[in-house]
């Protein structure tokens, strides 16, 4: 078993924007364990999409092509890889931490008796084997994983731990694989897909967003950061928990499930920085947290913090501003 | 319908974590603890399942002998028995192996169908459900956030990336992972915790189903920030002049 296969995703054959970061950790981990890296895409009709990928350093694009995977189903996409995998015996499988990864990648490292190191923030070579670092307790506590046991070993890598900017060009050939697969073996149905509201505010497109947490306690105390978002001319923006007590609307959250947003200014209140949410907003220019615990992990990535009650800071920041 | 909660306890939300002597997990003598949340939404679903369509709500717990508390409050919302698999002070922290234990509990049990939340506040792996039906052989949805019972099966509507969604039939039984806040958790009441204490609580020991464990979690430790945070302090007023000064001449983005 040797090399470093990265699975990438697409809809409709256009790739996942997660697909180029993950590429550059593949070949990253490629050039440190002195190992070929691949990459492969699933679906049908996806030749033209995995060509693509042949201006990168890449020892051979896998273009998995089947009828039955025009559509995502778990069970189409875990049998197919697993083909795959058995045929040209990776030892590293590196996935992107997507909502379809998280659905089928499990699936398939089970079904080859291995477990998935899910969303992986960094990594180290440590006597010739790859250490893997992720996340625990919501972001409070770092873990070192190594791999046990024979491979393939399996890790998906969270958005913004690899840069996209950093991969090699280079040229590569696309191979084509037809797995075999029959109706039968896939037994969900994806039905419609569907978006729930039409989005009015576009958060992506804000220079200032102040973004509420958890820490508001109560609808009732929205306004007081809804003032500060107007002293600043920003947009108020939220974490999950906010939108799904529809105290603001769906729109405005920030996260893995929600906008990914990239302003000058991101001021966070009352958000303690789960993943889910960081991922959404690392790539701030300049982060400003204010929290009562000194520990939340939202100060692991703030330039600026004020440690303590919000309804007291707040109202003196608002007051700071318009003076 | 026959409907399994799978449920783990883990420490409460604003827990102070500190790493234990060997660094090897956290220091947990003093924590209080709670049901993870995103579990707790798969309980809640469960319930209103059953209220829908009739049949039983049953507790799948693996974890130590302190998750006791957590299963009787599970029990107290209304599901109605439970079954306990008595780890080690530490439940197993390769989902595969917990998964392993999970899954010898249901092949007895036979459910139509198993609802667990979609990750643990506390490892994270966000995978644990999958990894059982795949051991089980049944069909799954993850990140979902209704269930509709269907003639022949369910369907149900998993949330995507971006704002997208996507509706999904399969057949039953079937295993879902479910999402926080798709729903209003409901409280016990008085009575229903009354009525947990005598609900049936079966144990099981998990000593010889475990398996060998793939990947190893070597050590743990506070985070590195990879960021230089300065702290304003002071009284609020201060801070909040500190902080706009800041913004305004060294950051300038205000």
């Amino acid at each position: 078993m040797s090399g470093v296969l990265a699975i990438l995703e697409q809809r409709d054959g256009k790739l996942h924007k997660m697909a180029l970061e993950t590429l550059a950790a593949a070949q990253q981990f490629g050039s440190e364990l002195n190992a070929p890296v691949f990459a492969a895409v699933a679906g049908s009709n996806i030749k033209s999409t995995a060509e693509t990928l042949a201006g990168y350093k890449l020892e051979k694009i896998h273009a998995v092509e089947h009828e039955l995977l025009k559509d995502y189903t778990p069970d189409g996409y875990s049998i197919a890889f697993r083909q795959l995998i058995e045929q040209h015996t990776p030892k590293h499988v590196i996935f992107p931490h997507t909502y379809q990864v998280r659905d089928y990648a499990p699936k398939l490292a089970t079904a080859l008796g291995r477990t998935l190191v899910s969303d992986v923030v960094s990594h180290r070579i440590d006597g010739g084997d790859l250490v893997l670092v992720r996340q625990l307790f919501q972001g409070k506590m770092n873990a070192d994983v190594r791999f046990a046991g024979d491979p393939p070993y399996f890790a998906s890598i969270q958005a913004g731990a690899f840069r996209a900017d950093n991969l090699q060009a280079g040229s590569a050939p696309v191979e084509v694989l037809t797995p075999e697969l029959t109706p039968a073996q896939i037994r969900t149905k994806p039905l419609e897909l569907f978006r729930e509201s039409q989005r009015a505010v576009d958060l992506g497109a804000a220079e200032i967003i102040v973004s509420v947490g958890r820490g508001i306690r109560e609808a009732e105390n929205i306004p007081i950061v809804q003032k500060l978002a107007d002293a600043l001319h920003g947009e108020l923006a939220a974490s999950r928990p906010i939108c799904d007590n529809g105290w603001l609307p769906m729109e405005r959250q920030v996260g893995s499930s929600g906008q990914t947003v990239a302003p000058k200014l991101y001021l966070a209140v009352g958000i303690s920085g789960a993943i889910q949410h960081l991922v959404g907003m690392k790539g701030s220019k300049t982060i400003v947290a204010i929290n009562k615990d000194p520990e939340a992990p939202i100060f692991e990535i703030a330039d600026y913090g004020i440690v303590g009650d919000l309804f007291q800071i707040v109202p003196a920041l608002i007051e700071a501003l318009n003076k | 319908m026959k409907i399994v909660a799978a449920i783990k306890q883990v420490p409460s939300r604003d827990s102070l974590l500190k790493v234990n002597a060997s660094g090897t997990w956290i220091e947990d003598a003093d924590l209080s603890w709670e049901i993870n949340e995103p579990d707790a939404y798969a309980l809640e679903e469960a319930l209103q399942l059953k209220e829908k369509t009739g049949g039983e709500v049953v507790v799948l717990c693996a974890g130590p002998e302190r998750a006791s508390q957590t299963i009787r409050e599970a029990l107290a919302k209304g599901a109605d028995r439970a079954i306990h698999i008595e780890t080690g002070e530490q439940t197993p922290s390769d989902p595969l192996v917990l998964a392993r234990l999970l899954a010898s509990a249901l092949e007895t049990e036979k459910p139509d169908l198993i609802l667990t939340g979609l990750q643990s506040d506390d490892l994270g792996y966000g995978q644990t459900g999958v990894v059982v039906a795949e051991l089980l052989g049944l069909p799954h949805g993850t990140i979902v956030m209704n269930v509709e019972p269907e003639s022949n099966g369910i369907k149900v509507k998993r949330e995507l990336e971006d704002g997208w969604f996507q509706n999904v039939w399969m057949p039953l039984p079937a295993l879902l992972t479910v999402q926080s806040g798709a729903t209003k958790l409901r409280y016990a009441t008085l009575m229903g915790i009354k009525r947990a204490k005598t609900k049936e609580v079966k144990k099981i020991s998990a000593a010889e189903a475990s398996g060998a464990s793939t990947i190893h979690l070597e050590r743990i430790y506070l985070p590195e920030k990879s960021k230089r945070t300065q702290i304003l302090d002071g009284a609020p007023q201060q801070a909040a002049a500190k902080l706009v000064e800041k913004l305004r001449f060294e950051a300038r983005v205000i």
